[in-house]
């Protein structure tokens, strides 16, 4: 799963830090706008059948990679 | 009495946060002395007007019977879209009449009452948070204070609920409450410089040196106008998050630096933050979700610049029915439409991004393009253009 998310990120992003750097800060290093946001969700949607609502988490929740492999996981 | 402009409302602010005070510092709960506190001010704030405090009543009491109805209807039929839509609706509906009575100068002042405008947004997102099913309970005092606290009852920052709750019933340490207290008290100072200081100075050049005629006067008028608002409405902002601090509400923030923007997107989560991450997390995502979803553009970029200009369009009605409110709205969202385009499109831009130089170019033409806005919001655009033709 995580391989998977992972691969989603690089797409999104549109970097492959984010596989490298799993701690990196994808708002403050401007990896991820409010439009890539909306996207990850619903790929998480689709690959993963995890429903994360837009005003659910907090940005601040959601803006490493970790962070949002273990959103996801804890909704798995 | 007015909220935050009346000599009076600062006195009764510094009597009423002493209870408040010695509440925290021991650790007690402050939520049932602050709703009551909350209760007085809202009916001072409205003394003489008995219509108006019975139709803020009444929307109160609305809003609240829709997300008690909206629950058990959620919990019978589930995540099913045409209910939803139906109880999103009749919570907007208070709202949307006002407005459209407005453009009839609503002589009878039908559903006129202080801060209708933002207590929709606390009733709409209960609404939309049942949906999605992050919400499975409303508990009726947590309503009502949410809807009336009275720091930001006038004009926002516009709370969210599970984040207002959250706050309301977590023991907060002794040490951290003297400390966010005191970060109150100097919002509510730093504030009151803003607004009586700042604001009053950019607003008596505005006056002085901007009414004349020729592009000299309208230029003057554009930059201390746009210094004005911010400091206005920042200063606002502050003062109502510091006392929401005294009371043990940590009011998100509403403005970070926003003149220091180096785009229009970075200037939106600079600006009035409450209320376009509120845009955004309530209308922008779900708007592109469903476009991505159902494939309704061809490329992303123009599905994106669609949601843009929607989402801006909604925002500028929303400050009412006004062809420079919407003008307003529509201008930010093509520019937000046409830096996305840019950002994506252009080599140059991502060959330069993180230069120094260029990013100077971008914050010198953001800067004129927000004051630019300011400008048109102010209705002084429409009225010179109105005069030239």
């Amino acid at each position: 799963m995580e391989e998977r998310l992972l691969d989603i990120l690089e797409d999104i992003c549109g970097d492959e830090i984010v596989k490298e750097n799993l701690d990196i800060n994808l708002v403050e290093e401007d990896l991820m706008d409010s439009l890539d946001y909306t996207e990850l969700l619903i790929a998480i949607e689709e690959n993963f059948n995890v429903v994360i609502a837009p005003s659910e988490v907090t940005r601040e929740q959601m803006d490493t990679p970790n962070k949002i492999i273990a959103q996801i996981k804890s909704r798995m | 009495m007015g909220l935050f402009t009346d000599f009076s409302f600062f006195v009764c602010v510094a009597i009423a946060a002493v209870p408040a005070y010695i509440l925290g510092i021991k650790e007690k709960p402050i939520k049932y002395y602050g709703f009551m506190v909350t209760i007085v001010f809202v009916l001072l704030a409205m003394w003489g007007k008995p219509v108006a405090l019975a139709y803020l009543f009444g929307f109160c009491v609305f809003e609240y019977a829709m997300s008690q109805i909206y629950l058990r209807v959620r919990v019978r039929f589930g995540r099913n879209a045409g209910w939803y839509y139906l109880f999103l609706t009749l919570s907007l509906i208070p709202l949307i009449g006002n407005k459209l009575l407005g453009l009839t100068g609503n002589p009878y002042h039908i559903l006129g009452f202080l801060g209708i405008s933002y207590m929709t947004f606390k009733g709409a997102q209960i609404i939309i948070e049942i949906y999605d099913g992050i919400i499975k309970e409303v508990s009726a005092f947590e309503f009502f204070y949410l809807m009336l606290f009275f720091p930001a009852i006038t004009s926002g920052p516009i709370d969210r609920s599970r984040r207002f709750s959250e706050d309301l019933n977590r023991v907060i340490p002794k040490a951290e409450y003297q400390e966010m207290f005191g970060t109150g008290l100097f919002k509510v100072c730093m504030g009151m410089f803003y607004k009586m200081v700042l604001a009053t100075s950019f607003y008596q050049a505005m006056l002085w040196l901007g009414y004349g005629s020729g592009l000299k006067s309208a230029l003057i008028y554009m930059y201390s106008y746009g210094f004005y608002l911010f400091f206005d409405f920042a200063g606002y902002s502050l003062m109502a998050i510091g006392v929401s601090y005294m009371f043990g509400i940590k009011t998100p923030e509403n403005f970070n630096k926003p003149f220091i923007s180096k785009d229009i997107k970075d200037f939106w989560d600079r600006w009035h933050i409450t209320l376009s991450h509120w845009f955004r997390d309530f209308i922008f995502s779900r708007l592109m979700m469903k476009f991505i979803k159902h494939k309704c553009f061809k490329s992303k970029l123009t599905g994106a610049s669609v949601g843009f200009i929607i989402n801006m369009g909604i925002m500028g009605l929303w400050h009412g029915l006004t062809s420079y409110y919407i003008l307003y709205g529509l201008y930010h969202g093509v520019l937000l439409a046409l830096t996305e385009i840019y950002q994506k499109k252009s080599k140059f831009y991502k060959k330069h991004k993180k230069e120094k130089w260029f990013i100077f170019i971008e914050w010198f033409i953001t800067f004129n393009l927000v004051m630019f806005g300011f400008f048109i919001f102010s209705g002084r655009f429409t009225e010179l253009m109105g005069r030239l033709i």
